[in-house]
């Protein structure tokens, strides 16, 4: 059994345009077969430290300007997107973003792109499988399914390149509580039958702890917190800021105007 | 009665060469969001490299056929690759400004080696081919232009939805970022879409070149004929375009033996400003998919 971490990230600054400097030295390890939460505010850097991962950060111009990404003990920082993803790391973006034009399985089978001419029948299968309801819509176009069905979609159609490691950016942005366990259900399962190892960006920061193994918080471009998922969930500040209760558990009030004055002790 | 058809099937097979130039346009559109202004040039080098092939080095045509489409692939290809992949994520003004430099780079290379002249094929098409309803005469390029024509049209219809390099091309024409992300190599489908692109506009290049002659200068026009073609049509629809080219093909063909030759090459353009009133993204513009 290899016991190196499938992901290091070591001290990664990332640059937009040489000027706007967004990740300020973040260091993180991902070991084989876990799911890691990565938390924190808009802004704070989540998204970017994904796009450092996955090579996405060149077409909006941005660049990892030090550090090291080691995946599988190579370094991938600044390759290209191509390349990455033929390695095994797949990004499924923030938002969606389903080809709108094709049908569902037409958008699946562009998730064989990095598998290029092997056979994806048996793989199409497994996702009907995983995702149900996508079975009875396979011959419609994606642009006019609903917002559930195209989380599945899109999580399936990275699924089909057999990742290694997989990036998940917010699966649960707009989606309804129900559909929303569903989806964190299924995440779960993928990581137990397929060892998928998985980085799970996520706001809804109470789903994300409890099928996380371990999770960092992030702000303002650096980690300020990590710990394993069950000892984050019981830490006061976690709690306060990004579970919203209150220090004592019960759900906070705003009448209580002090709660505004407690400051984030991290900063 | 007889010159209506005549005019009509001659019109269609017309409009079949242009509908297929205009989908090598729209390729290189839907892919990169590039308008293709070298497009005639692209298409003028495929008749002349037939030409050559066919009158100089008297290889037999079938095989020269071959040969430029092959050849006019590998110039989409080498062209993507020396002059458009430097300029990827630059401002896209620049891109189409440069294709319009390399319409005067062709265009001038053109003129220099085979000059201004007005050239024929010789008649190598079997008049067996030709067809005959009483006085209704149709001549072997209109029927081979028909068969060309309705023969790629299925095999890139197929193509686009079967293969998994159409589909990953239609991805990348559809959301290029979600398609990076899921490894489609993004500068292979660029690649591509100019090779196909110019491999079509050198095959309608060589059968309008068998229909009207060859001269640098008439065959680069009709790139600027591919403007109203793919505007009637919708900028990225292929389907669109080949109506569109159908539509302007008939519109020539019939001003041209009812009203006057001369002005064939006006009415597309006074048809386009029409339509385009009362349908300003085309007839087959794309539908945004709104999610509200």
């Amino acid at each position: 059994m290899n016991t190196i971490p499938l992901l290091q990230i070591n001290n990664i600054s990332v640059v937009y345009s040489d000027v706007i400097q967004v990740l300020k030295g973040v260091s993180l390890t991902v070991e084989r077969g876990t799911i890691v939460s990565l938390l924190g505010s808009n802004g704070a850097g989540k998204t970017t430290t994904l796009k450092a991962i996955s090579g996405l950060l060149k077409p909006e111009n941005g660049r990892v300007t030090d550090g090291t990404i080691m995946f599988d003990s190579k370094t991938v920082q600044n390759s290209a997107p191509e390349d990455i993803t033929r390695m095994g790391i797949i990004q499924v973006l923030e938002g969606r973003q389903p080809f709108k034009y094709l049908t569902i399985e037409e958008n699946l089978r562009v998730g064989t792109a990095t598998r290029w001419g092997k056979p994806y029948k048996r793989d199409m299968d497994m996702i009907y499988e995983y995702f149900p309801p996508l079975i009875k819509r396979r011959k419609s176009l994606a642009g006019y399914c609903s917002g559930g069905e195209l989380q599945m979609l899109v999580i399936g159609r990275a699924l089909l390149a057999h990742p290694k490691l997989l990036l998940l950016d917010e699966p649960s942005l707009g989606l309804a509580p129900l559909v929303v366990k569903e989806i964190f259900r299924i995440i779960r399962r993928i990581n137990e039958e397929q060892g998928t190892t998985i980085i799970l960006v996520e706001q809804n920061a109470a789903m994300a702890l409890q099928i996380a193994h371990y999770g960092y918080v992030m702000e303002n471009g650096k980690i300020v917190m990590e710990g394993k998922a069950e000892e984050l969930r019981e830490n006061p500040d976690v709690r306060e800021f990004y579970l919203g209760m209150a220090a004592s558990g019960t759900t906070k009030s705003y009448r209580n105007v002090k709660s505004y004055k407690r400051r984030k002790r991290w900063l | 009665m007889e010159f209506f058809v005549q005019l009509l099937v001659n019109g269609i097979s017309i409009g079949f060469l242009y509908g297929l130039a205009a989908m090598g346009f729209v390729m290189i559109f839907k892919s990169s969001s590039v308008l293709n202004f070298a497009h005639g040039e692209l298409l003028a080098a495929g008749a002349f490299i037939f030409l050559t092939l066919v009158t100089w080095a008297k290889i037999p045509v079938f095989v020269a056929f071959l040969v430029t489409l092959a050849g006019s692939f590998l110039l989409g290809f080498i062209v993507e690759r020396l002059f458009l992949r430097p300029l990827i994520g630059e401002p896209l003004i620049y891109v189409i400004m440069l294709t319009v430099g390399l319409a005067s780079i062709f265009k001038g290379l053109m003129l220099l080696v085979w000059g201004g002249n007005l050239y024929i094929y010789p008649d190598f098409l079997p008049s067996t081919i030709s067809l005959q309803w009483g006085n209704i005469n149709i001549p072997p390029v209109y029927v081979v232009a028909i068969i060309i024509g309705l023969f790629f049209l299925t095999l890139f219809g197929l193509f686009f939805k079967y293969s998994s390099q159409g589909i990953y091309m239609r991805s990348v024409a559809d959301n290029q970022t979600a398609s990076l992300s899921l490894g489609v190599n993004v500068r292979r489908v660029f690649a591509l879409s100019w090779a196909i692109a110019a491999l079509v506009a050198g095959m309608s290049g060589i059968v309008l070149g068998i229909i009207n002659g060859i001269n640098v200068h008439d065959l680069s026009s009709v790139g600027l004929k591919v403007f109203p073609v793919v505007i009637l049509g919708g900028l990225d629809s292929i389907g669109g375009a080949i109506l569109g080219g159908l539509i302007i093909g008939l519109l020539e063909t019939f001003t041209g033996g009812y009203l006057s030759p001369s002005l064939r090459d006006v009415i597309p353009y006074i048809a386009l400003v029409f339509i385009l009133m009362v349908k300003p993204y085309g007839l087959f513009g794309l539908v945004e998919i709104e999610r509200v």
